[in-house]
């Protein structure tokens, strides 16, 4: 298998690149030693540090900017039929539940934060449940061990989630675990992962360029409060937060509001890919008087390549059945491949 | 977490997969509470192929209601049978367990839920 092309690159964020070719050489060791990640693995402990650790400590602004649903999932969610039984992996704050309410979700994330807002969010905290918490259901739970038993959903959607994974070999399990979980060989899988091609936002990111990057999130300070209150939960211990101060704010700036859609369609909610948003985010960094106090954390994003995520739905033993492009992002619907029986997949 | 959610998860421990003895998760010292949702027939019925039946009678017992019938009633039979709905409705869709354990019948592992989220992160040694 090979590893993700990393070219070289002036972008601040090299770092990241580094860091990941060496995760990528280390995986490569553990999997011929025995093929399952281990405890301290060191693409995990990466992770830990850059994705979950920047969810829990953002959860609530990341959430409030978060709300609108991305069209090709919308469209997938709705092409459903009544009565379906759906996963969505990474569900964030939650917001495709409730998009079709004629279906029941499985709602998971691995940060307990943002599966707490989603809750609120959906009303199933309260008695008179509305539309959302009474077809849907929510846990934390990793990606690349999830505890849906086999075949059990039609169908399942993981928006934004994939291009968190550090090595490729992780991407493509949790493509597999995915697959997985789905019914064979009719059961669909939605993924929808950050492009490398966004030659039209002003992100600057194109064809050719790094594809492992370091995105800053701008925490601003109206949220912090906010953010103090969440931490202040019961059960909260080990927090990590606004480590990782950030080394170079101008860049920070430049980068921010990356995974939300640019698209004039969009108001300025920030669509959701990914992560930042696209308004919340620009705003922060127009905003220079605030900067010196507003913490960033950084974020990894691997930014697929045209035909990328196909190769890696392949590699995962799934088959694709439709893909596509929307708004700098890559997307594809996945089914079970014939060679793969149960049983028989990680 | 809905009744309903029990009967789809089973252990993350991926040694676990192969086990039978891992699905379905045993709620231990849960606390249920009973939410107020609108019956929506329809979705039960539809609903109904994805359940694993054998499953839900282990779940409905360990959780003390009533004892349901060996066989599932087919799609026809649970469009007709307002009682019926209405008691599956209850279990699946109204009853919540807010706090309590979930408990691997292979691995022995237990699951927490606190304010009605389970968390199925695991330990790193069970990775
Ligand atoms: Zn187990």
């Amino acid at each position: 298998m090979a590893a993700s092309s990393a070219t070289p690159s002036a972008l601040p964020s090299s770092s990241a690149a580094d860091a990941v070719a060496k995760l990528a050489a280390a995986s490569v060791t553990e999997v011929t030693a025995g093929g399952s990640s281990q405890a301290d693995d060191p693409a995990e402990a990466y992770e830990r540090e850059h994705v979950h650790g920047v969810y829990e400590a953002i959860a609530p602004h990341f959430s409030a900017t978060r709300y609108k649903p991305w069209p090709a999932v919308a469209s997938f969610l709705h092409a459903q039929p009544p009565g379906a039984l759906g996963l969505d992996v990474g569900c964030g704050n939650g917001k495709y539940l409730g998009v079709n309410t004629d279906v029941f979700m499985l709602a998971s994330d691995r940060s307990p934060s943002l599966i707490r807002l989603a809750r609120e969010r959906c009303g199933l905290t309260r008695p008179d449940a509305p539309a959302a918490g009474a077809v849907s259901d929510l846990l934390v739970a990793d990606g690349l061990s999830l505890p849906f038993r086999e075949r059990a959903a039609d169908f399942a959607i993981c928006v934004a989630v994939i291009h968190h994974l550090s090595t490729r070999q992780r991407r493509q399990d949790a493509i597999r675990q995915l697959l997985r979980c789905v019914d064979a060989p009719r059961g669909k899988v939605l993924v929808y992962v950050w492009a490398l091609e966004q030659g039209t936002s002003r992100r600057g990111w194109d064809q050719g360029g790094e594809q492992d990057l370091l995105v800053p999130w701008v925490l601003k300070a109206q949220h912090q409060h906010q953010q103090q209150q969440q931490q202040q939960q019961p059960k909260k211990k080990k927090e990590k937060k606004s480590r990782q101060r950030q080394q170079d704010t101008t860049s920070a700036a430049k980068d921010q509001a990356p995974d939300e859609p640019a698209a004039p369609a969009a108001p300025a909610d920030g669509g959701d890919v990914g992560g930042q948003g696209e308004g919340e985010g620009e705003k922060a960094s127009a905003e220079p008087s605030g900067q010196a106090a507003d913490p960033v954390f950084q974020r990894y994003y691997h930014l697929y390549r045209q035909g990328e995520l196909e190769e890696d739905v392949l590699a995962a033993g799934g088959v694709v059945v439709e893909s596509g492009y929307e708004r700098d992002n890559w997307w594809v619907v996945a089914a079970n491949g014939p060679a793969t029986p149960p049983g028989q997949q990680q | 977490m809905k009744v309903l959610t029990l009967n789809f998860l089973t252990c993350a421990v991926k040694s676990c997969r192969t086990s039978a003895d891992s699905f379905p998760l045993h709620p231990k010292d849960a606390e249920l509470v009973s939410d107020d949702v609108e019956l929506n027939p329809q979705l039960l019925v539809n609903l109904l192929p994805r359940i694993d039946w054998n499953a839900l009678r282990t779940t409905a017992t360990e959780l003390g209601f009533p004892t349901l019938p060996e066989q599932p009633p087919t799609p026809e039979e649970l469009q007709a049978d307002e009682k019926m709905l209405q008691d599956l409705h209850k279990l699946l869709m109204e009853t919540q367990i807010s706090e309590g354990k979930l408990v691997c019948g292979a691995c022995g592992h237990e699951y927490a839920v606190r304010e009605g989220i389970a968390n199925f992160l695991l330990p790193s040694h069970l990775v």
